[in-house]
């Protein structure tokens, strides 16, 4: 068993658990008993593979980055997740999801989304499936990331404003739970991210996993060996890193880092590095490391990405954290523009602002000349176009 | 169980109203007063609520009343000093309703003794898991005589039912339907198909009813299938129209025994 593998009460070491009213305890229930059996069902798998293959275009390129490698002199792969179908990561877990709702009997979907990407992601595999598909978005996201609102609902989605709070992740996290408890019956939840209660980290990151799986094939190939030396992946609630590490958490060689949002400054008070500002509480169904006050109530996050702009983690990774498995660095908004910048000089793509958080950590780390890097290349920066430029302006060329 | 539930439950057996209110709200400074009124006001039971700042199992009432206590300052210290002598005063079961986490950085030890302490007869703590409270939290809460009161719901297994009602040592919180707090409509027939298959179920746990009570039709409804019923959303609807509190306690209790 694993260390880093969630245990049977829905643990990684002391953060998960599930941590929910009653009302949502028969749906949450009902996917802990059947999700791996489910997803062990070889009809599950057969679909679940092709349409990762055929639909979402699987398995995505691992790159020699040849310029980043040079400028950095270490040798940079970037894992291509910004080429799967609606440009990022996100639709591995929601077509997995989404197939599972199915074999469960539900005909409703919901979903929060913070940058819009996990919303565009279950927008479109709703509408693959025929599936009524409703998208919780904080209304200052929605203003953000207009390009995404316009796309869900061009996939047939409603994109539903949360109004409360600092009306973001977090506030469509809770109006989705509370539109769950409403519609117990006929409705799935597909959270986008390796969050809430148990069973939903882990069934994410289960979903998430292919992305480390190529990479181990993909390296073997290039390299002639199946582990890199480190893998760089940018950390919100943390899906796309649970994906990219997943493989080799059992592998303590490989050194695993995680980029989260520092803002303005970790100490500006306008922050999301939840793992340097928070401490362990529980948010959304599960224990977990949380930014809050003394008095136990959630502090509103900032990050220039809609993505990373959360006050939690993944329970995974604040395990990850605790135990020392993942080093994890905190990349401000300056920091990230920058990144995002030179990657899409020097090698001609555009990530998104959530990735780019990612890629600084070459900034801050030293790797050498016959190491190998993998930065988990999660989105493509063009839902971000309006940010960058605004930025632009604001700070002159770059 | 306290005493005081106990003396209640035993007394009472049938129309036990019980009022959830928000601390901390309208006015930082009415936690007091408004539990003053609505004992005054002949209430059975108080739920005072905790706020917190994501509240989500409660719709848009709870979720406004909260933030603005949040935004008015209130803490749990600053709740517990309100509390301060509250034994002095009244003698109905008084019952704290929160979310978990800041209990949890209160620490759940010293919440308990000092909820204990002030006379505080139970807690509802929606997100805490049955799993967890037989782990860690039985023993505490049974040395310190403080009620777990946990929810039901119509999607409840009656499995689950009899665990919750073997665990339970105040009385089992029955959620009319499927949903956050504050929900109104009229009590249906398949509501109250709920209510009598839980009734017929023979549970050693008396049981109250909450969620979309909200006027002398529905309480008075829910009460032929229960002990009692719980009102929260509506009496916060009614202290948010700027009457002094004791005034808006006094109207809304009078309307729920008394209808004009």
């Amino acid at each position: 068993m694993s260390a880093f593998q969630v245990n049977q009460h829905g643990y990684y070491g002391q953060f998960g658990g599930a941590f929910i009213p009653e009302m949502l305890y028969p749906n949450v229930e009902e996917l802990r008993e059947r999700y791996l059996d489910i997803i062990s069902e070889p009809s599950f798998q057969a679909e679940f593979w092709q349409l990762l293959r055929d639909y979402v275009g699987r398995p995505t390129p691992l790159y020699f980055a040849k310029r980043l490698s040079e400028q950095y002199g270490t040798k940079v792969y970037l894992k291509r997740e910004d080429l799967c179908h609606t440009g990022a990561h996100k639709v591995n877990n929601t077509l997995g999801q989404i197939l599972l709702a199915k074999r469960l009997g539900k005909q409703k979907i919901i979903a929060e989304t913070g940058a819009g990407q996990h919303g565009v992601a279950t927008a479109t595999v709703c509408a693959l499936m025929g599936m009524e598909c409703i998208v919780y978005m904080g209304s200052v996201d929605i203003e953000r990331q207009q390009p995404n609102v316009q796309r869900m609902r061009m996939l047939g989605a409603e994109v539903r404003p949360a109004t409360s709070g600092s009306q973001t992740l977090k506030d469509a996290t809770n109006e989705a739970m509370r539109h769950w408890i409403n519609h117990p019956e006929d409705t799935h939840y597909i959270i986008g991210s390796v969050v809430g209660p148990h069973p939903y980290p882990d069934m994410v990151g289960r979903f998430q996993s292919v992305i480390s799986q190529e990479i181990k094939s993909q390296l073997m190939e290039k390299e002639g060996r199946e582990l890199p030396d480190a893998v760089l992946a940018c950390v919100g609630g943390g899906s796309n890193a649970m994906g990219a590490f997943y493989h080799f958490l059992d592998h303590p060689e490989v050194k695993l880092m995680a980029a989260e949002a520092a803002g303005l400054g970790v100490n500006s008070g306008k922050s999301a590095a939840t793992t340097a500002l928070g401490k362990p509480g529980i948010l959304h169904g599960s224990r977990t490391i949380l930014m809050q006050t003394p008095d136990g109530q959630v502090v509103e996050p900032h990050s220039i990405s809609a993505g990373l702009d959360y006050p939690g983690i993944g329970p995974v990774h604040a395990h990850l954290f605790d135990s020392g498995r993942a080093t994890f660095f905190y990349v401000t908004d300056d920091e990230a523009m920058e990144a995002g910048f030179m990657v899409s000089k020097v090698e001609g793509i555009i990530p998104a602002i959530e990735t780019a958080h990612a890629f600084s950590i070459l900034d801050k780390v030293k790797f050498g000349p016959e190491e190998i890097v993998v930065i988990n290349l999660s989105g493509r920066g063009d839902k971000d176009l309006n940010t960058y430029m605004k930025y632009q302006q604001e700070h002159g060329v770059i | 169980m306290s005493s005081r539930l106990q003396t209640l439950f035993e007394q009472k057996k049938e129309k036990i109203l019980s009022m959830f209110f928000t601390s901390g709200y309208p006015k930082l400074e009415d936690t007091r007063p408004i539990l003053s009124a609505l004992a005054a006001s002949g209430v059975d039971l108080v739920e005072i609520g905790m706020p917190f700042s994501d509240p989500i199992a409660d719709g848009d009432t709870i979720q406004m009343s909260s933030q603005q206590a949040l935004d008015n300052g209130i803490t749990l210290d600053k709740i517990f000093a309100q509390l301060e002598g509250v034994r002095e005063e009244m003698d109905i079961p008084l019952i704290l309703m929160g979310y978990l986490n800041p209990v949890m950085q209160y620490g759940i030890e010293r919440f308990v003794t000092k909820a204990a302490s002030l006379g505080i007869d139970g807690v509802i703590l929606p997100d805490l898991p049955m799993y967890e409270y037989q782990m860690f939290y039985k023993d505490l809460f049974d040395k310190h005589g403080l009620a777990n009161i946990f929810l039901i719901t119509p999607q409840t297994s009656e499995q689950r039912i009899r665990e919750i009602d073997a665990l339970s040592t105040g009385f089992i919180y029955m959620v009319s339907s499927a949903s956050t707090t504050g929900k109104v409509g009229d009590v249906s027939s398949v509501q109250e198909a709920y209510f009598e298959r839980i009734k017929a179920m023979g549970l050693r746990s008396p049981l109250l009813i909450g969620f979309g009570i909200h006027d002398h039709a529905s309480f008075t409804r829910a009460c032929e299938h229960a002990q009692g019923a719980i009102i929260g959303s509506a009496l916060i609807k009614a202290l948010s129209q700027g009457q002094p509190v004791e005034e808006a306690v006094r109207g809304f209790v009078g309307a729920i025994h008394h209808p004009l």
